[in-house]
């Protein structure tokens, strides 16, 4: 198999198998991303198919199975795995669902932080000038809010719910994605391979994204995974305050929230939605690094 | 003989915006510099850094604009400022830098830096672009086993060949270069001018060769130019140039060039060990 994308990986086909080929090469390379993937994947099949999976529904309550303990503890049932929460709601089942939204959460707020960020960073830092000045004076005013504050303020000028939060989020977002692109955009745009595309005739629109944006992927793609697993965390504060997810939405961050006065005597309520949180944002952290060694050909061993 | 590229009196200003504690400023980078080149021919401009040599190359690759003057290509003249720029001058004016790392696009694999200029001047369907591409690439001296790979799996030479093929797939008239060997080392240097003097006789190409090393003028240019502080300070045939320099800041920039054939490295001994 290696041996087959080794050759592939130079070879003259330039059809799309290829190219994937090329790049599963390079990305097999490292095995924590690999792992990362694998995690991933196992999450997006627990989303899709959370119906069939769950044993449980994630909303009923089971009045004689309040705060059980999982199922290897004393007094563990084994018809609750995972044990359950202080109304009898079974916790695997909450959390094979809450895999839904969280990712929910984390895929809409990362792009629509992305695409805008990208867009706005782009054009500031390829146009310079009075445009430059605009977009970024009202980024740094985005900024110097708290990000939760403001949050919190968009949350309650659209009203509270899951969708505004993860709006009111992925504006909180956008200043960290413009500034990333503009800086790069700008130590590229003096680079000799852009004035060359520029003396071959190539326009704004295929300067800014063709030639210079490909090049300045790199610190984004890291960036947007790292704020898949802050989106979560922060649609998780929100649900916590009120403003986000309302219960009894399985979500992982409202599930921690809601379980915040066990602590101390029921373990799993709290640990349970915690671990599931840290293991799926290292997952993402993980594959987000082997993306960006895969993507960028300079990592690249010719 | 026909002209290809003539400029009258080509005149670059650079303003510096002045702050709160310094008083904006005006940097002539070019104080009115005329030539013309012939078609097929090679003028060579010489010249310290920052004498404005580099500034000369953008304006004649029409990247930036001249403060005043007039440029004319094949006898059209031609100003950016004013956005008379067609697709067709932009295909007659073609450039390659000075440094190979920085000039192909470290995303794009050979086949589309090369095609590239195709895309966007031309409607060629995408199988001749492709053809051309790897005649082109051939061309150069590298072979179709180059066409999927990244510009970071080659050498200096070989970068510089793939920038040169790329300058030359819109058949352009003119071919502007940015001390195109001033990275390489020696021998890759000589391969590189003999490729692009092979390249002058099949496509008819006119140079502008800007350069500092004046062992590499001798060899590739017919007409030379000496720029001093953005003043053309002598302007004739090599010959013409290199046996009687006029100006005394040419004659200071051959003395300073070193010798390195034989007997001037013994005559340099024998000055050592009597003095």
């Amino acid at each position: 198999m290696s041996q087959a994308a080794a050759t592939s990986a130079v070879s003259t086909d330039p059809s799309r198998r290829a190219r994937l080929a090329e790049f599963w090469y390079y990305f097999a390379e490292n095995r924590g991303a690999v792992i990362g993937l694998v995690f991933f994947l196992f999450l997006v099949l627990l989303a899709v198919f959370a119906p069939w999976i769950a044993p449980h529904d994630p909303v009923a309550q089971y009045r004689d199975a309040v705060l059980v303990p999982p199922v290897w503890q004393e007094a563990g049932r084994a018809d609750y795995l995972l044990g359950t929460d202080a109304v009898g709601r079974d916790m695997l089942s909450r959390l094979i669902y809450g895999t839904r939204f969280s990712l929910f959460v984390g895929v809409i707020v990362t792009t629509l932080s992305l695409v805008g960020g990208i867009a706005l960073g782009v054009i500031a830092g390829y146009f310079r000038g009075w445009v430059d000045t605009v977009i970024m004076r009202v980024m740094d005013i985005i900024l110097a809010f708290p990000s939760l504050l403001l949050a919190l303020v968009l949350v309650a000028v659209l009203g509270p719910g899951l969708v505004n939060a993860m709006i009111a989020i992925a504006l909180v977002f956008q200043p960290h994605f413009v500034r990333l692109t503009r800086a790069a955009v700008m130590s590229e745009k003096t680079r000799d391979y852009v004035v060359a595309a520029k003396v071959a005739g190539a326009g704004h629109g295929r300067l800014m994204f063709k030639t210079i944006l490909p090049n300045c992927m790199a610190p984004l793609i890291v960036q947007a995974t790292l704020s898949f697993s802050s989106a979560i965390l922060d649609a998780a504060a929100l649900g916590f305050l009120g403003m986000g997810a309302q219960p009894p939405t399985p979500e992982w961050g409202t599930m921690l929230a809601e379980a915040r006065e066990f602590i101390s005597s029921h373990w799993w309520v709290v640990t349970l939605p915690g671990i599931a949180i840290l293991v799926t944002v290292l997952a993402i952290n993980l594959m987000g690094d082997g993306l960006r060694d895969a993507l960028d050909p300079k990592l690249k061993r010719s | 003989m026909s002209v290809i590229l003539e400029a009258r009196n080509l005149v670059r200003d650079y303003h510096i915006p002045g702050g709160l504690l310094k008083k904006a400023k005006t940097v002539h980078a070019l104080k009115g510099v005329s030539f013309s080149v012939e078609q097929g021919k090679t003028l060579a401009i010489v010249g310290e850094s920052g004498c404005g040599k580099s500034t000369l190359g953008r304006i004649l690759t029409l990247i930036d604009p001249a403060t005043s003057g007039e440029l004319l290509i094949e006898g059209k003249k031609i100003d950016i400022a004013k956005g008379d720029m067609t697709p067709e001058m932009r295909r007659k004016v073609q450039i390659v830098f000075q440094n190979p790392y920085g000039s192909l696009n470290p995303r794009q694999k050979i086949g589309d830096i090369l095609m590239e200029p195709l895309v966007i001047n031309t409607d060629t369907p995408a199988d001749e672009r492709r053809d051309r591409a790897m005649t082109m690439l051939k061309k150069v001296g590298l072979t179709e086993l180059h066409f999927n790979r990244y510009p970071h799996m080659f050498s200096g030479g070989q970068r510089q060949r793939i920038a040169i093929a790329r300058a030359l797939m819109l058949n352009p008239k003119l071919l502007v270069l940015d001390e195109p060997v001033s990275a390489l080392d020696l021998s890759v240097q000589a391969q590189v001018l003999n490729l692009l003097a092979d390249l002058q006789d099949e496509f008819k190409l006119t140079y502008v060769f800007i350069s500092h090393d004046l062992s590499v003028v001798r060899y590739i240019a017919d007409d030379v130019m000496v720029m001093y502080f953005g003043e053309a300070v002598e302007y004739g045939s090599r010959d013409e140039v290199f046996a009687d320099p006029k100006h005394s800041y040419t004659k200071t920039l051959f003395a300073a060039t070193p010798r390195a054939d034989v007997a001037s490295i013994k005559a340099r001994l024998a000055k050592k060990r009597a003095a």
